[in-house]
């Protein structure tokens, strides 16, 4: 989706852009985006909230990890990208008189999502997708579909250009480009299964991070609350389930095997709601994923004595349900063989997304008050306005470019927006955000900077030649070594695979120590060496599949590294990075970005500060107090707790 | 889904650790003749066609013992929302992702026979080269003419009953099993005919889609002249298998009603304008 808003951005200014997917773009993960897009809108601001608001919840919600300038420009800017979607024909939920419907969502206490059914990524990514097409047959937009990107071109340390292969006929060659942009989504299947599509290797940002390029808070991965477990992956039940009234409960009674239907109210306990009585059901995912985690795992309390609970939609009327959630409970139904209107659903946490990424640069914008402010009191006056250019300089050249000039971060593999714990429907925002804001600045680079004086084509074969070269020799390597039907596990590419996801799933997703990450790290050694002996089964020179994820299995063993080695060194918990050994948030050392670089081989982390002069941090609680299974009313709130 | 009934799955009780054969149609690229490869797959409870063909492809034994390559074939979010992953199963076609093994094969040894799709011309396996279905839809120009993404304001209000239609409408994921079952609709692999054979179903539904958005209505006639071309809707033999394949539940055989009525207004008025 990122990339297809850069593309529309720089196409429509009469830039040529040439599009890179190992999928048709219209098939990108950016479909199983479900709940909505987050903005400020003129009923809620007109109940209290504003985009400046939004900002804080982001800032709150990111447990104070994020830059903030780049963050309040994000949440100024979304009541623009809202409108423009809305102009593409996205077909947004309407209420009675035809305006755009809204509805909650985590982390917020105002209705300001938007949302096309519960398929609104689905939808957005076809609006943006119609558009590319558009442009594409007025020839300013090629498309190379399934090809893939193999390595970025560096010349006198600017990108000048990418290597890339065509998935079918295996041809590797050079694209020379004044700009590069990255919008390559996250990396979930580092951890085996995920709800992520199967194209979600994160080989892409690992091989720019090979190639030179800083990498942000890879640690900081998303734990989504609510997915139903499957044999191949683990499908997204959207937070708006929740956002729609949805109640997350297990029975007070561990391994009550009754029918829900039949435990009486008294019998459930609705521990999010009496944990967190403000937020209830819509508190952040980190929070709701360790409580879930935590009923289950540690207490033991899961529905049936197995790793799930209820999330239950039953007390609402089911018109109402299908016209909101039509296309998550269609998934529900479809995959699980129960009708969620009827039943309660059952559901577990499941890694979703990457809040870290490429690490990326800025400009400041206008706005730098004297000292920060303290957090924001929901529904009074905000202390600024939201005109453009006040957190980011709008079409400043290093707007959401890496450390490497000419090569930009877009999207999900940017690290810059979500800080420790992205809010939901905040991802869809940060996509098209950086296609539209930071696409100006891409703009800007090519005309005003080193490629308007040297542009990539007049530039000497040598550089292209010379990647080409390296990733045919890769590719040789992998091929020559393949053995017809290896099925022996230590260099069998789909088992060291597995064995990386299920070893990153124990050791780096809900609950941390310092212990297990060690012994996580010692692992990945482990696979590395492995990887080193890897031979395939499929020695083609055509459509070879298993040689096409062989290669990004040696990626994704690079970024997991890069994961295992910021959980290990961040010694604190903060959003979704959580240290049983380390359990509260220490500002002092750690408010500050994991920044991972790899020299020869080698990944190294050091924490570099961040800028957080816009807004104070502050415990983050969302009102937490204490609650146990055993008595129906909550205890008193806690005189202090950190998440 | 139906707004207000339950829904009851009477799924059958699918035998424990039973072997599934795999009979998956093979081809190691264009040209290159077909044959069958039998693959025996011990499933375990919640598989779908995707995990067994995950787990072939990690021990790429068939049924008689012999080492073969992995099987190619396309997938993507595994959740029935991008089509990527459309075959031709027991022969019907749909997505791979949501066919449920313990409703497919409930019992020891049953057989689940896995195809390509046969409109499209095939890369290797399983995989198919769908880009006709892409063009087609450039062919309709299947899009908002808007001014631009530069910001203004925002766009027009809908009822939320002609959202409800367009929204359905618009959950269209390409992923071509209306142009599988369509008897009009045949493989072309000579790029230079696309333009003049059938557009198919999804690409008219489309059409109808941007023809009734305000702003989209701009290209109505341009869209309305593409299909009353060699190729567009009246080509339609109205077998109305489309619309009995469609996992989205688009009314497509609606669609194309509507289109054709369209495109004879306007060949009236053209007749009268002379």
């Amino acid at each position: 989706m990122a990339g297809l808003s850069a593309a529309a951005r720089i196409a429509e200014a009469g830039t040529p852009v040439d599009l890179f997917s190992v999928v048709p773009v219209k098939r990108s993960h950016s479909v199983c985006a479900q709940g909505g897009i987050n903005a400020c809108n003129e009923v809620a601001r007109q109940q209290g909230y504003s985009e400046y608001e939004h900002f804080d919840e982001t800032i709150y919600g990111g447990d104070f990890l994020a830059d903030q300038h780049p963050v309040l420009e994000m949440a100024n800017w979304a009541p623009r990208i809202i409108d423009l979607l809305d102009r593409m024909g996205v077909p947004f939920n309407r209420t009675g008189e035809g305006n755009r419907d809204l509805r909650l969502f985590g982390g917020s206490l105002f209705k300001r999502t938007h949302f096309s059914g519960a398929t609104t990524g689905q939808q957005l990514i076809y609006g943006l997708d119609e558009q590319v097409r558009r442009y594409e047959s007025e020839g300013k937009v090629t498309k190379y579909e399934f090809w893939e990107f193999l390595w970025p071109i560096l010349h006198d340390g600017r990108c000048v250009g990418i290597a890339a292969q065509d998935m079918r006929t295996m041809q590797i060659r050079s694209f020379r480009a004044d700009a590069v942009i990255m919008a390559t989504g996250g990396c979930g299947l580092v951890f085996g299964k995920s709800t992520n599509s199967v194209i979600c290797t994160g080989a892409a940002a690992a091989r720019c991070f090979r190639a030179g390029a800083w990498y942000g808070n890879a640690e900081m991965i998303q734990v989504h609350p609510t997915a139903i477990p499957g044999a191949d992956k683990l499908r997204l039940m959207s937070e708006s389930a929740r956002g729609e009234g949805g109640r997350i409960w297990v029975p007070r009674k561990p391994k009550d095997m009754r029918a829900p239907k039949d435990i009486p109210e008294s019998e459930r306990w609705y521990f999010l709601e009496e944990k967190y009585p403000a937020y209830g059901n819509i508190v952040p995912r980190d929070i709701a994923t360790r409580e879930i985690f935590d009923v289950c795992v540690n207490q033991g309390m899961g529905v049936d004595g197995d790793n799930q609970v209820y999330l239950d939609l039953t007390h609402k009327d089911p018109d109402y349900l299908t016209r909101k959630l039509g296309g998550i409970l269609e998934i529900y139904e479809k995959f699980v063989g129960e009708d969620p209107r009827f039943t309660p659903m059952k559901i577990f946490p499941a890694v979703h997304y990457s809040m870290g990424g490429l690490w990326s640069t800025y400009t400041k914008g206008s706005y730098n008050p004297q000292s920060p402010l303290t957090k924001h009191k929901s529904g009074s006056p905000a202390p600024i306005d939201a005109k453009v250019g006040q957190g980011m300089q709008l079409g400043a050249i290093n707007n959401s470019m890496t450390n490497i000039p000419g090569l930009y971060a877009f999207g999900e593999v940017n690290f810059a927006y979500h800080g420790a714990n992205r809010l939901g429907a905040n991802a869809l925002l940060s996509c098209i955000f950086d296609g539209l804001f930071c696409g100006v600045s891409v703009l800007n680079f090519i005309k005003n900077e080193a490629p308007g004086k040297n542009p990539a084509s007049g530039l000497p074969a040598s550089s292209f030649d010379a990647v080409v070269t390296q990733e045919t020799a890769k590719m040789k390597q992998l091929l020559d070594g393949a053995k017809p039907s290896n099925t022996e596990p230590a260099t069998n590419p789909y088992h060291i695979g597995k064995e990386l996801g299920d070893e990153m799933t124990a050791a780096c997703t809900v609950v941390r120590t310092e212990q297990r990450l060690k012994q996580c790290l010692a692992k990945l050694a482990e696979l590395k060496d492995r990887y080193s002996k890897v031979r395939l089964a499929d020695s083609a020179a055509w459509t070879n599949q298993s040689f096409g994820y062989a290669r990004s299995v040696g990626d994704m063993l690079v970024l997991a590294e890069a994961v295992a080695l910021g959980a290990l060194e961040r010694k604190e918990s903060r959003g979704a990075h959580y240290r049983s050994d380390y359990t509260s948030r220490d500002d002092a050392n750690f408010m500050k970005t994991t920044l991972a670089r790899h020299t020869e081989g080698t990944t190294n982390v050091e924490f570099v500060p961040i800028d957080a002069s816009l807004i104070l941090p502050t415990a983050r609680t969302y009102g937490k107090k204490e609650s146990s299974p055993k008595s129906a009313t909550p205890a008193p709130a806690l005189a202090s707790t950190t998440s | 889904m139906n707004a207000s009934a339950p829904h009851s799955h009477a799924r059958r009780a699918a035998t424990p650790g039973r072997t599934v054969t795999f009979r998956i149609k093979r081809c190691e690229g264009p040209g290159k003749p077909s044959h069958w490869e039998d693959f025996k797959v011990q499933v375990p409870k919640s598989s779908n066609v995707i995990s067994c063909l995950q787990q072939i492809a990690a021990n790429p034994v068939t049924a008689d013992g012999k080492t073969v390559t992995p099987v190619v074939w396309d997938a993507g979010c595994l959740e029935e929302v991008c089509g990527a992953c459309t075959m031709v199963i027991n022969g019907k076609v749909r997505q791979s992702c949501s066919c449920l093994i313990d409703e497919y094969a409930p019992n020891e040894g049953d057989i689940i026979t896995l195809e390509p799709m046969t409109k499209f011309p095939v890369v290797r396996d399983l995989w198919v080269d769908r880009s006709r279905l892409f063009h087609n839809l450039s062919r309709v120009k299947a899009w908002v003419p808007i001014d631009g993404t530069y910001h203004l304001g925002s766009g027009p209000k809908e009822t939320p009953a002609s959202q409800a239609t367009h929204y359905v409408l618009s959950t269209c994921m390409s992923c071509g099993c209306c142009l599988e079952a369509c008897p009009q609709f045949n493989l072309e692999e000579d790029k230079a005919k696309w333009d003049t054979s059938f557009v198919g179903a999804h690409a008219i539904s489309q059409a109808r889609l941007f023809n009734e958005h305000p702003i989209g209505q701009e290209l109505k006639g341009e869209r309305l002249d593409a299909l009353m071309g060699e190729g567009g809707v009246s080509d339609c033999g109205n077998a109305q298998n489309c619309v009995k394949v469609c996992p989205k539940n688009i009314p497509l055989t609606e669609s194309i009603a509507v289109v054709g009525r369209q495109t004879t207004v306007r060949a009236i008025a053209q007749f009268f304008r002379g």
